[in-house]
């Protein structure tokens, strides 16, 4: 049976979430063209992570070896050129994750095969991959037919797929031989870098007012302050807000960043870019004010006020002072 | 330190509203300002950073039509040294791949320590250009790269990864970077600066001399077959509160504390 190829994304011996939502859309994938879901993990000494893969595809693939511990773009590269090679799945399926940035658009090059990134819907029908993709920040929906292959290569943005969905599978596992390495370039791994000292932990916050771009400039950072001291906030950012270093990088919400679930979530000037949206969707309220009415971040808003915010946080303000 | 950086001109869509054009293809632009791609900028910077440091050059390269001659004259006012423009003519619909070779066709002919690109662009976010170029010079890189740190002959690098997280790796030169935001603050460029490399002569080149053939770029070399653009649905989404100011400010006072605000 053609296959569906799953990399599974690990860290500090534990799992990603994206490699869960890839087995998620492989399988619902695989039932509606009748393809088998292929898991492949690279590690060292990780048979404990095989388990709850094994619930999720087919075939295991396994590949155990120490140059392996953690993800290194060479060694995937000369794993995967191999497996690829051989195995020719119908389409592989890479998480868009630091990882699957770094390593799919060198993986297509490298062995000639057809790259669509970032998607977030993904259809074969006729064995021909069709995808959904957002472009322009999210402002614009790019439906893509790609022209008929024989495999496949694609990134999944993280977050579109349900990661808990139970697939009742058992999959037996085929442990393969590493390669010897040769032709490697000399990039390696060092270890990782601790997080900045925080100030404040935004993830602890039951209230947060966050700002993004369209607070305009480091002095504004007080407006939204003075906002968030009258309701009892804490105050975190976007991320154009921590790169301006207008605010740490210890205050930003969103993929890199901090994942927050406070009682309310007040965005000021934040567009909502994915990245943003993956660390605050799951708020119990979201309150957002931009004076783009298109801003993606209403999507995910409960509430929405299109104005501009140095019109709103002051008449805001006021009626919390009143009191 | 000799320094290659890949630049895009791109539309600034923040706080625009976009139309999508007839046929699907595309938006509609001429309403839209242009400017240097956030990413690229970042990459421009920390190139002529590390010129500033350690001595070299810096080369920006675009691929594009003659008005993204700007990024160029942009890049040359922050520093940058040399400028070459890929002619767009025969790139137009090119994947990410097709881009990329252009580039590669120009960049494997120069001398260089460092190759940097931004992580992605703000209109297509492929994300691709970077690690394909590195792929097919045969150079070791790193992808969304936060911190650079250059010594004998070896580079360090932090790469950005999820959940506040950082990994540091480490490459021989030559070799390729995929630059994040925030790695740096990029220098503010006056249209004094612009005037003052306005005489510096940019290097065009095109997909003939380059000797690309049309299966390499282009809509045939593509391995997109259609791509319709759409506005997004809008989903259930926000209820966007309306009224006057005051009204507008009333409510959302009092929703911020019905949901336990301000006791």
């Amino acid at each position: 049976m053609d296959e569906i190829l799953v990399l599974a994304e690990h860290r500090n011996g534990e799992l990603r979430e994206i490699t869960f939502e890839l087995l998620t859309a492989a399988n619902v994938l695989g039932k509606a063209h009748d393809l088998a879901v292929t898991g492949l993990l690279l590690a060292h000494e990780a048979s404990s992570l095989a388990g709850r893969l094994q619930g999720a595809c087919d075939t295991l693939l396994f590949m155990e070896d120490p140059e392996l511990a953690q993800y290194s773009a060479e060694h995937y590269l000369a794993v995967l050129q191999m497996l690829l090679g051989d195995r020719k799945p119908v389409l592989t399926m890479i998480g868009h994750t630091a990882e699957g940035m770094d390593l799919a658009p060198a993986l297509a090059t490298r062995l000639s095969l057809p790259l669509v990134t970032d998607c977030v819907e993904i259809s074969l029908e006729g064995g021909e991959l069709a995808v959904l993709r957002q472009i322009y920040g999210g402002k614009i929906n790019a439906r893509l037919a790609m022209k008929p292959a024989e495999s496949y290569l694609l990134t999944l943005r993280p977050g579109t797929f349900d990661a808990e969905a139970q697939q009742g599978k058992s999959a037996s596992v085929e442990t393969i031989a590493a390669p010897s390495w040769t032709d490697l370039k000399g990039r390696r791994f060092l270890g990782y870098a601790e997080a900045e000292l925080e100030d404040v932990d935004i993830s602890a916050a039951d209230i947060l007012v966050s700002v993004g771009r369209g607070i305009g400039k480091a002095e504004n950072i007080a407006v939204a302050q003075d906002f968030a001291d009258a309701i009892g906030a804490t105050v975190s950012c976007s991320r154009p807000v921590a790169d301006e270093e207008w605010l740490p990088k210890s205050r930003q919400v969103g993929t890199s960043g901090k994942t927050v679930r406070p009682k309310i979530y007040i965005a000021l000037g934040i567009s909502g870019a994915y990245q943003h949206q993956a660390g605050m969707k799951n708020a119990d309220t979201i309150i957002a004010v931009n004076k783009d009415p298109m801003a993606p971040i209403f999507n995910v808003a409960h509430y929405g006020i299109v104005d501009d915010l140095f019109k709103v946080l002051p008449a805001l303000a006021e009626k919390f002072a009143k009191k | 330190m000799d320094i290659v950086v890949c630049v895009k001109q791109v539309p600034e869509v923040t706080d625009a509203e976009l139309e999508v054009t007839k046929d699907g293809t595309g938006i509609i632009t001429e309403d839209l300002e242009f400017d240097i791609n956030e990413w690229d900028n970042y990459a421009v910077e920390e190139a002529v950073r590390i010129k500033e440091a350690q001595g070299g050059t810096v080369t920006v390269i675009t691929l594009g039509d003659e008005e993204c001659e700007d990024v160029l004259r942009t890049a040359l006012a922050m520093g940058a040294d040399k400028a070459i423009r890929i002619e767009e003519e025969g790139f137009e619909l090119s994947d990410a791949a097709g881009i990329a070779h252009g580039l590669y066709r120009v960049i494997r002919n120069l001398s260089f320590d460092l190759l940097l690109t931004g992580v992605q662009s703000s209109d297509d976010g492929w994300s691709q250009v970077g690690p394909i170029l590195a792929e097919l010079l045969g150079l070791p890189y790193a992808a969304l790269v936060v911190n650079v740190e250059i010594a004998d002959g070896m580079i360090t690098v932090h790469r950005e990864l999820e959940s506040n997280t950082r990994e540091r790796v480490e490459l021989p030169l030559p070799a390729a970077l995929t630059i994040q935001t925030g790695i740096n603050n990029p220098r503010y460029v006056s249209i004094m600066g612009i005037q003052k490399v306005r005489r510096i002569e940019i290097t065009e080149t095109g997909s003939e001399e380059l000797e690309l053939s049309e299966e390499e770029i282009g809509s045939h070399g593509s391995s997109v077959a259609s791509q319709v653009l759409s506005i997004p649905p809008v989903g259930e989404g926000a209820e966007i509160l309306t009224g006057s100011l005051d009204e507008i400010c009333e409510k959302t006072a009092q929703i911020i504390r019905d949901k336990g605000g301000v006791v």
